[in-house]
């Protein structure tokens, strides 16, 4: 990947990565962050938090599985509310890395090189707290494998013209490619940890990781091959995975669900959110561990440019929904729309507009985006707004749908709170783990972007 | 011909002195040889001749399978094995049923892109004569290694490390078995 080496040589575009590094310093540079036996204590003390919010999460889950699904605030008519918000939070939040890692490599967009990885591994983890969601919702979390086609004594099998069953194999599928293109990205980068490492243990380790691999012509040939192979694969999968995500409510009934554009308005929000969360991760991380060489001020602009950029069709697709409600000329759909803005939810939605459509405007100056600490509170001012987002599309919608009888609003209860913080506990611990133990920038593929890369031919040739 | 090692092998320190060290070691007929950096060259494929590999081929196969398991797993359960009457609909409701059957796609194309790169590359191999060399660790960091296999028709011990040290390497060293 990365075969051309023109972009330290075009004039226009500041350099991707500092000046002055070499093959070793890189190499050192990011091992070290790993085979150091030093931690930062920030590094620490947020692994500490994220301990205990994951214990909090296994509280939740436990008191779910004894008493049952009320402990959550499901009552009729919103028999879904914050789980599957939170689903479809941490799912969209989980495309940013496939873009990252397969879209950006296919458009040959060098400065992915040294964020990649850590985004890569953002999907993994968020693809997994997303996971929870659905199956703590089942009821029956233990029979979650009646949702596979297998021969049972049951005779039953799944209804494949339901979304859920879409589901099911979409979240699935890409949380099976995800963790193959990010361990295939990893190789070449455990076999220099596994020949940089001195303790036995860690080399037998990394060296079993790394396969053997030991960097051969032949087989880098076949590997970016692979590379490319896997990086058009995910992407149309990445697309898809969040269409059929927003299949789930599309082809539902319910008022302020049933609409066309739901798919390309869900991908425009996912990517939305996920760059928020690679750069709420990016700019911490890059502060502890001194990585501003590698993950340059150029990331950041280019990250926000790109989240700029999809909350602006995020706020095209509000208009447009509030729009076809209204010029759709179905009075369901149109007071299902008046009540988002003017009912019992009317505060999360002003403060969705607000995050979400008035907020990123602030990224078209180059001084927000140079400012890396405005752009972190920017980033989580994302993350909050397009988690509203998806409440207030859930929940305003079931609480007040086409039978005023039965509505009834929505409340959260502690256990919500809890399971919600909790995932965000487990995100983060899995998170922490892996910036310990493999190296969070791609190693080989920033040894790439360095002038050095580039081969001078001699004339001969 | 069969030598007691694996071959020779010779240290650079840029990647332009290895992909033109490649290229005269093929000049000078040498078939049998590999050439290992701590990351991908383009040049260095073209001076190997390594363009083509069956991958791509490997891939549309297991692409072209998956999807033909997804779909037929599901015509199989709601036409045959499970039917269920939605109100007299169609069984064979095709155009719900793309949707796993472009997930099935993907997800077996992917897997035989995994499989299949490690297949062709011969991994997992936890040993390799390469490894004997103590400096071959910095394969892995930043130093680049071309080395002329010993079971190649014009490999002499003598003459082949002769040949490689005229490259202008770091270093020449053998690689034993």
């Amino acid at each position: 990947m990365a075969k051309d080496q023109q972009v330290l040589d075009s004039p226009e575009s500041k350099q991707i990565i500092a000046p002055g590094y070499t093959f070793g310093t890189v190499t050192d540079q990011i091992a070290s962050v790993v085979l150091t036996k030093k931690t930062p204590y920030v590094v620490m003390g947020t692994f500490a938090v994220a301990m205990g919010l994951l214990l909090i999460f296994l509280l939740a889950v436990a008191l779910l599985f004894t008493k049952g699904l009320g402990v959550w605030g499901l009552r009729g008519p919103t028999m879904w509310a914050w789980d599957i918000t939170n689903f479809v939070w941490w799912v969209g939040i989980g495309h940013a890395g496939t873009l990252i890692s397969a879209i950006l490599l296919l458009l040959n967009q060098q400065w992915r090189n040294s964020i990649n990885r850590f985004a890569e591994a953002m999907t993994i983890f968020a693809v997994a707290c997303a996971g929870m969601f659905p199956i703590l919702h089942l009821g029956r979390p233990w029979l979650m494998y009646w949702l596979f086609p297998y021969p049972n004594t049951m005779g039953i099998e799944p209804n494949f013209r339901s979304p859920l069953i879409w589901d099911v194999f979409a979240v699935s599928t890409y949380a099976t490619v995800s963790l193959l293109f990010w361990y295939v990205g990893l190789m070449p980068d455990l076999a220099t940890l596994r020949d940089r490492s001195e303790h036995r243990a860690l080399k037998v380790t990394y060296g079993i990781l790394a396969m053997g691999w030991r960097g051969s012509a032949k087989h880098w040939a076949v590997y970016e091959t692979a590379s490319l192979l896997l990086a058009g694969l995910a992407t149309p999968l990445v697309l898809s995975v969040h269409t059929v995500v927003s299949f789930d409510f599309t082809v539902g009934i319910v008022p302020g669900w049933h609409s066309t554009f739901f798919p390309p308005y869900f991908v425009a929000g996912a990517i939305y959110s996920g760059f928020a969360m690679v750069l709420a991760l990016a700019i911490p991380l890059r502060s502890v561990y001194g990585l501003k060489g590698l993950i340059t001020d150029k990331h950041l602009d280019n990250a926000a440019k790109v989240m700029m950029a999809t909350g602006l069709i995020v706020g095209y697709s509000y208009i447009m929904e509030a729009f076809s409600a209204w010029y759709g000329g179905n009075v369901y759909e149109q007071a299902a729309m008046w009540n988002r803005m003017t009912g019992p939810y009317k505060y999360q939605y002003w403060v969705l507009i607000a995050c979400n459509v008035i907020a990123p405007n602030a990224l078209w100056f180059k001084k927000v985006r140079a400012n890396s600490v405005v752009l972190f509170i920017w980033s989580l001012i994302v993350l909050v707004g397009m988690w509203l987002e998806r409440f207030v599309i859930i929940v305003a919608s079931l609480a007040q749908d086409n039978l005023p009888s039965s509505w009834r609003v929505f409340e959260s209860t502690r256990w919500d709170w809890a399971t919600y913080l909790g995932t965000i506990g487990l995100f983060l611990f899995l998170f922490m783990l892996f910036i310990r133990l493999l190296p969070m920038i791609s190693i080989f593929e920033v040894r790439t972007l360095l002038p050095q890369a580039k081969i001078k031919e001699d004339s001969r040739r | 011909m069969n030598q007691p090692i694996y071959g020779v092998m010779a240290e650079f320190d840029n990647p332009s002195a290895l992909v033109s060290a490649a290229r005269a070691a093929r000049e000078k007929g040498y078939r049998k040889l590999d050439a290992y950096s701590p990351f991908p060259i383009e040049e260095l494929g073209d001076a190997l001749h390594l363009h083509k590999n069956k991958l791509p081929l490997l891939v549309l196969i297991g692409g072209i399978v998956g999807g033909t398991i997804g779909y037929a797993l599901q015509y199989f359960v709601a036409v045959m094995y499970y039917p269920i009457n939605v109100g007299g609909r169609p069984l064979h409701s095709w155009p719900a049923f793309i949707i796993i059957t472009f997930e099935m796609t993907i997800l077996f194309a992917a897997l035989t892109a995994v499989f299949g790169m490690l297949g062709l590359c011969g991994l997992p191999m936890p040993y390799h004569p390469t490894f004997n060399v103590p400096r071959f660790a910095l394969a892995s960091r930043n130093r680049f290694f071309l080395c002329i296999e010993s079971d190649d028709p014009l490999f002499d011990h003598r003459k082949t490390s002769e040949f490689l040290e005229t490259l202008g390497p770091r270093e020449v060293s053998e690689v034993a078995h």
